[in-house]
């Protein structure tokens, strides 16, 4: 059976999804964890494709997890880093694109500080380009990854309450998941300080369906969902917080806070965690935390995306 | 486009039956059978095979279901990549008889994939083929081993299945040219 939607070339946000294609993604990912869930945890589906890791920026999970989705479909990965290569001679992005290139990349997974790096690679790179995170602005591949956890421990998106909670301003994690969650019928509600949320007129004038409010009370009265943010530290230094102890006293996810919560809801963070901050300890490693799940179904949701991109 | 039946419900069924005798026969038994459907229409067929032979033999064969989509060689590089499917196997084949169970044997690159993905859950004492319609025009050296009915055809035609549990409608087989 072929899919419903046109083939895609590059996944840079989930802006240009439609609800039919996040869904096929959704089926699909789950027909790859059943594949990382053998004996032989490996298909052969992408053997002879290339696939480039460019790291402009530190990364985990996202790293790892994409190099063990590309061997898993049993292409040949690279990672390079910018740190070690020609980059830090000055090479510039194109020309390193262009040596990629020659050397018979098929695919390169990018991730850069930059807004918009990996869409200026995608319009001049011969092959497919997947977003890793690029600067503030976006980070597909987590928020598929947060879809489909969602609908694996809830069984559906459409019509759920879902509340982000943090460092939204700054966090690509939390745009892509908007698209993301909307897309898919969900009611989005974004909670974080003033200074951490932005005029709220700079996100209704893209989704005006989003819920936006301070009241962290309030916003989880009934949720499905609470998807915690990472909050960084130079925040506070950059004066938006008086206090990291002050923010977690406000909008840190204790248990007595996920109590106001639908008795099913589920607690997410994409990671890496400042315990004790965004979300306290005891709550992250509740039943109700899906953390570790939304690790494990990284892998198979970029299997998912690299054989959408190369595979067939 | 004409379609010509050449299989109706009962002739299906009539052939559902002979191949569950000749797989029982063949192996003395079913104790140590697993039966493998291949998405789409081999896995209600491999599930009519297993619900037949516990009349016949009072065993329930386990059922597992294979997309081979990951192990395909003849997917082409233009138009959308398809959705891959679940599969499932609920039960180790290590040492097990393992029946392969399609709907069409054509070019055989389906079951050559089968295998492969076969090959990554375990290792069978021996894999069998069983498909309701062998149409030939063999690409690779693969044959079944119990067929429900040869059919020769010619390339530019087409064979199709309808089995209620996916189509919704009665069962039958058509010739589409």
């Amino acid at each position: 059976m072929t899919s419903t939607s046109t083939r895609r070339r590059h996944v840079l946000d989930l802006d240009d999804f439609s609800q039919a294609e996040i869904t096929e993604v959704i089926e699909t990912t789950a027909s790859m964890k059943e594949v990382l869930g053998r004996s032989i945890k490996q298909v052969p589906a992408l053997r002879s494709k290339t696939v480039v890791n460019m790291f402009f920026e530190e990364s985990t999970r996202t790293r790892i997890s994409f190099e063990l989705a590309a061997k898993a479909l049993s292409a040949n990965v690279v990672t390079m880093s910018a740190k070690g290569s020609s980059v830090e001679k000055g090479e510039s992005l194109l020309d390193t694109m262009r040596t990629l290139q020659a050397l018979g990349a098929d695919l390169i997974v990018m991730r850069h500080g930059e807004a918009g790096a990996p869409y200026y690679l995608a319009e001049h790179f011969n092959g497919s380009v997947i977003n890793a995170g690029d600067g503030r602005h976006a980070h597909p591949t987590q928020a598929l990854l947060d879809l489909f956890t969602i609908h694996e421990r809830l069984g559906q998106i459409e019509g759920l309450k879902v509340v982000i909670v943090g460092d939204i301003l700054h966090s690509r994690v939390a745009r892509s998941n908007i698209w993301g969650l909307t897309i898919m019928g969900a009611q989005v509600t974004l909670c974080a300080p003033p200074t951490l949320l932005g005029p709220p007129g700079f996100w209704l004038a893209t989704w005006p369906s989003l819920i936006i409010t301070s009241d962290l009370a309030a916003a989880l009265a009934g949720a499905d969902v609470v998807m915690t943010l990472r909050l960084q530290n130079e925040r506070q230094q950059a004066g938006l917080l008086p206090s990291l102890r002050e923010y977690s006293r406000l909008f840190g996810i204790s248990a007595a806070r996920m109590a106001l919560a639908a008795p099913h809801a589920i607690v997410m963070h994409p990671g890496p965690i400042n315990e004790g901050v965004e979300i306290m300890p005891d709550v992250a490693s509740s039943a109700q935390s899906v953390i570790t799940d939304q690790v494990t179904n990284g892998v198979a949701v970029r299997m998912a995306l690299l054989y959408r991109l190369a595979g067939g | 486009m004409t379609e010509k039946q050449i299989l109706s419900a009962d002739d299906i069924r009539r052939a559902v039956a002979r191949i569950c005798h000749e797989i029982a026969e063949r192996n003395g038994g079913v104790r140590n059978l697993v039966l493998v459907g291949i998405r789409r229409r081999g896995v209600p067929l491999a599930q009519r095979i297993a619900a037949t032979l516990l009349d016949f033999e009072g065993i329930m064969v386990p059922v597992g279901l294979l997309d081979i989509t990951l192990y395909r060689d003849d997917l082409a590089m233009r138009g959308p990549a398809p959705v891959v499917h679940s599969t499932s196997i609920p039960v180790d084949i290590t040492g097990r008889v393992v029946v392969l169970v399609d709907d069409v044997l054509y070019t055989g690159r389906t079951v050559r994939a089968a295998l492969d993905a076969l090959n990554d859950f375990g290792r069978p004492e021996r894999i069998q083929l069983a498909v309701l319609i062998d149409r030939g025009h063999r690409e690779l050296p693969i044959r079944a081993d119990f067929v429900g009915k040869n059919v020769p055809t010619a390339r530019e035609e087409r064979i199709e299945t309808k089995l209620n549990e996916v189509d919704q409608t009665e069962d039958g087989v058509f010739i589409v040219r």
